[in-house]
């Protein structure tokens, strides 16, 4: 049975209730994640970040339905339960997204006629959810050992609407080149804490 | 003889076409324009047509080539929402029947219509397209709900396009009565014979754009098109400029480049829209 590794970064604690404006600078909250925690998934994951937790289990490759088989790659289904209540249409258009981002990444051609399931389960959500499934599911496809042509993560960047943004629209372009730029940015910070924690999963052993 | 040949060699293109499809389009890519002899930038035939369906408060059936979607409007009665007295309800549902494609089976439905229906949701709030204040007749007592289905009956692709404007055009087609509460019976007296139109605050127009190989973006993807694709964007503008709602369900990356010479061609498209539109209003006004 293998151990759990733990692994949590720091980027830079948020200081109590402040109402100072996160800055362009990276200000993401404290995020963890744990990998393998789940005995039957081939993968799992779990990531927070701040107060919002996403669980994560792969199963994969594995059988396909006749119907849903793809003849020259693996068949990626998605699954996204909400924490209270049935799935409904929001979730719908989230697992889309999240299918359509892991199909970009994983090496689908390599495991035709297969399928690889991701089923993510929202344990708290305090804002931010989709990059936290996003993340969970990169996390749980790299401890399944699917192979990837490249990492993918999540950040999510909010616009505030001032007065003036409303009547220029041009430099409200440009805060969207911002928003990007801001995203690129934090988004290096994820994928360093990523290398981090695999690499302390995989030293001891 | 000369015209068995060439019949000859169109039987070998459409073979051609259905065995390689992707090498068949990439051909045609190279040159920079596509099958149907479109450019990689130019829409397909935009048609629309408002009122056709008289017992609906509102409806519109738009053509974007092929592609046909018809959305009417119901307004009804209901209580608002308690954490919100003074605001009605604005419920959208994509329908994407057999009837459309063959990829589509009868039964509950499938993810397509409900990402099409959570986009337009998203579409409605992010544009404030109406003021739900507008909405209300009586705070935490009685407001409108506006029911607006939209149905598919032909899908070649581009479906959001087409959903967005004809929600748009059936909107401004909506009358509602006007709804005064009596006071000594508490109860709403309908008067059908004063009709107003609704308060439409903003014009979002959605123009989608199909990425080819990472790298080439067509604009108005057709059914056949958007397979082959490695994915997909959806771009939402209001009149000045202004970013709605960017839709892109994953698919290949795109460089922040790119996404702007996507944004300016939906400012264009918005015009050219917004020019339709306003004829077809237009044209009905007199009424």
């Amino acid at each position: 049975m293998e151990e759990e590794r733990h692994a949590d970064a720091k980027i830079r604690a948020e200081t109590g209730t402040g109402s100072s404006p996160r800055g362009p600078g990276c200000s993401l909250r404290h995020f963890a994640c744990e990998q393998n925690l789940l005995s039957r998934p081939d993968g799992s994951a779990s990531f927070l970040q701040g107060d919002t937790s996403v669980l994560a289990g792969v199963y994969g490759p594995a059988e396909v339905k006749v119907s849903k088989e793809i003849f020259n790659k693996a068949t990626l289904e998605v699954i996204l339960r909400p924490k209270i209540g049935l799935p409904g249409v929001a979730e719908k258009s989230r697992e889309r997204l999240i299918r359509n981002t892991c199909e970009a990444a994983v090496l689908g051609t390599l495991h035709p006629r297969t399928s690889i399931t991701v089923v993510l389960q929202v344990v708290s959500d305090a804002g931010s959810l989709l990059a936290c499934c996003l993340n969970a599911a990169c996390i749980a496809l790299v401890d399944a050992g699917v192979p990837m042509r490249a990492l993918f993560c999540g950040v999510t960047c909010a616009l505030d609407s001032d007065g003036s943004l409303v009547l220029d629209p041009t430099s409200k372009q440009e805060k969207l080149q911002q928003c990007l730029a801001a995203a690129q940015a934090a988004s290096q910070h994820i994928f360093r804490f990523y290398r981090e924690s695999l690499q302390r999963r995989y030293s001891k052993s | 003889m000369l015209r068995l040949i060439i019949y000859l060699r169109y039987i070998f293109n459409m073979c051609f076409r259905t065995v390689e499809p992707l090498e068949y389009y990439r051909r045609f890519l190279k040159e920079n324009c596509r099958p149907d002899g479109r450019e990689l930038g130019e829409f397909r035939t935009t048609t629309v047509n408002i009122g056709s369906i008289s017992t609906a408060d509102g409806s519109a059936l738009v053509k974007l080539g092929n592609t046909t979607v018809i959305c009417g409007v119901k307004a009804e009665f209901a209580v608002p929402p308690t954490d919100a007295p003074d605001k009605g309800y604005v419920v959208p549902n994509v329908d994407l029947p057999p009837l459309c494609s063959s990829r589509f089976r009868s039964g509950p439905p499938g993810e397509e219509a409900q990402v099409a229906s959570q986009f337009i949701a998203d579409v409605i709030e992010n544009s404030q397209i109406i003021q739900k204040e507008d909405l209300c007749i009586s705070p935490g007592k009685l407001a409108w709900v506006l029911y607006c289905d939209l149905i598919c009956l032909d899908y070649d692709g581009n479906i959001l396009d087409a959903c967005t404007f004809a929600l748009l055009a059936a909107l401004k087609n909506v009358q509602l009565p006007e709804v005064t509460i009596n006071e000594e019976t508490a109860l709403a007296e309908v008067n059908l014979k004063k009709k107003s139109y609704l308060n439409i605050r903003t014009h979002p127009v959605a123009t989608s754009f199909a990425v080819f190989d990472d790298t080439l973006l067509i604009v108005d993807p057709t059914g056949e098109e958007e397979h082959l694709a490695t994915g997909t964007l959806t771009i939402v503008m209001d009149e000045e400029g202004k970013l709605c709602c960017l839709h892109k369900p994953g698919g290949s990356g795109l460089t922040g480049a790119k996404l702007q010479d996507c944004m300016s061609r939906a400012v264009t498209r918005h015009k050219e829209v917004k020019k339709l539109m306003d004829e077809v209003i237009k044209s009905i006004k007199p009424k």
